[in-house]
């Protein structure tokens, strides 16, 4: 009887279909861990160890090893540089741009390892279902939003330690402007029309915030997820062979997500140091064209 | 029915902006390299950029053609 029913499961049909959200593999008490979150631990633990290795056979002449890593941070701190203007500020910026990078670039290519096929059976809803140990990190959007709150978040913190408190509020809620409309409407009359304006577009920069964080998260949610879609699809057309294209496809969007997210984040990091004020710029150019 | 329309009409519709952007990205990159074809190394890169962020936009309706 037993028999029976163990070669019934086997013969049903275990479905290999990529859900939208992460299996859960194991549960600790309370806490879940699904396979994307078992992913970017093992992710982590890797350049952990990398890292450490990294540090403590670091030589005035590099090895092989040590050489590969230093062309990397080169020439990322270039990339970085043609959009800061600023070494300083680059090197600033550097460690946050390079772990989302290398974090996200390693999350990306173990999702499609050939090790996804090792994993669970398990009966859900409709019947039989395989579920991977490993799903990357970033098909999950748990992890992309987090990254995205974090690169837009610690924008905004390091604006307030570059610029200060004052300057980065005012970027949103533009008291500066309002309080301009009594100290310069004998100037320039404009102003009382032009401050409100400022303003809202000021508070619109909040909502802009929002929808960083919603295009930075779904873009490479999206992206990755598509990708192993793709990859479920193909396979299911033609097991052998064809899918090896679009393998290399999905090794190439990993790069160029990774390396989007990070320059995105350079981007707003870069934004959030610099200072909005434009009258100051403006007379300053001004200053320039007439000494000339 | 209906939700599986929509799914369809989602994809239908959100992938015809990313289409026309990556294929004048492309044209565009490949009128500068004619122009000045030792630039190719130096337009790659932002060329593959623009690209993936117009892909992102088709990707977001293939995000919400599943969440449906």
């Amino acid at each position: 009887m037993t028999e029976a029913k163990e070669l019934n499961k086997i013969n049903e049909e275990v479905s290999h279909e990529v859900t939208l959200y992460a299996e859960p593999i194991a549960h600790y008490g309370n806490f879940t861990i699904t396979n994307a979150l078992a992913t970017s631990w093992a992710v982590v633990g890797i350049i952990l160890i990398f890292s450490v290795i990294l540090r403590k056979k670091m030589k005035e002449v590099p090895g092989k090893f040590q050489n590969i890593f230093e062309l990397v941070s080169e020439t990322a701190l270039s990339l970085f540089d043609q959009v800061t203007n600023n070494r300083k500020l680059s090197l600033q910026i550097f460690p946050f741009a390079i772990s989302a990078f290398f974090f996200i670039l390693l999350n990306n290519w173990f999702g499609i390892l050939p090790l996804g096929g090792f994993g669970l059976i398990e009966r859900g809803e409709h019947g039989l279902a395989f579920l991977p140990f490993l799903r990357g990190g970033t098909a999950d959007i748990n992890t992309t939003l987090a990254l995205a709150v974090m690169a837009v978040l610690g924008a905004n913190i390091f604006g307030i330690f570059s610029i200060g408190v004052w300057k980065t509020f005012n970027k949103y809620v533009n008291l500066k402007v309002l309080g301009g409309i009594f100290t310069k409407i004998r100037k320039n009359p404009t102003v009382i029309i032009v401050a409100p304006i400022t303003f809202f577009v000021g508070l619109i920069e909040i909502a802009g915030e929002f929808a960083k964080v919603a295009s930075l998260s779904f873009r490479l949610f999206g992206n990755i997820l598509a990708g192993e879609v793709l990859l479920a699809s193909i396979s299911a057309l033609l097991a052998y062979g064809a899918p090896i294209p679009f393998f290399f496809l999905e090794i190439l969007v990993g790069v160029i997500q990774a390396l989007i997210f990070s320059m995105l984040l350079v981007v707003y990091f870069t934004v959030a140091s610099q200072d909005h004020d434009h009258d100051e710029h403006e007379s300053h150019e001004e200053h320039k064209l007439v000494t000339v | 029915m209906s939700t599986e329309f929509a799914k369809a009409f989602v994809m239908a519709v959100g992938v015809v902006g990313p289409a026309i952007s990556i294929g004048w990205i492309g044209s565009k990159a490949m009128e500068s390299i004619g122009r000045n074809p030792e630039s190719a190394g130096k337009i790659l890169v932002p060329m593959l950029l623009s690209c993936a962020f117009a892909e992102a936009i088709a990707i977001y309706c293939l995000v919400i053609a599943f969440s449906i």
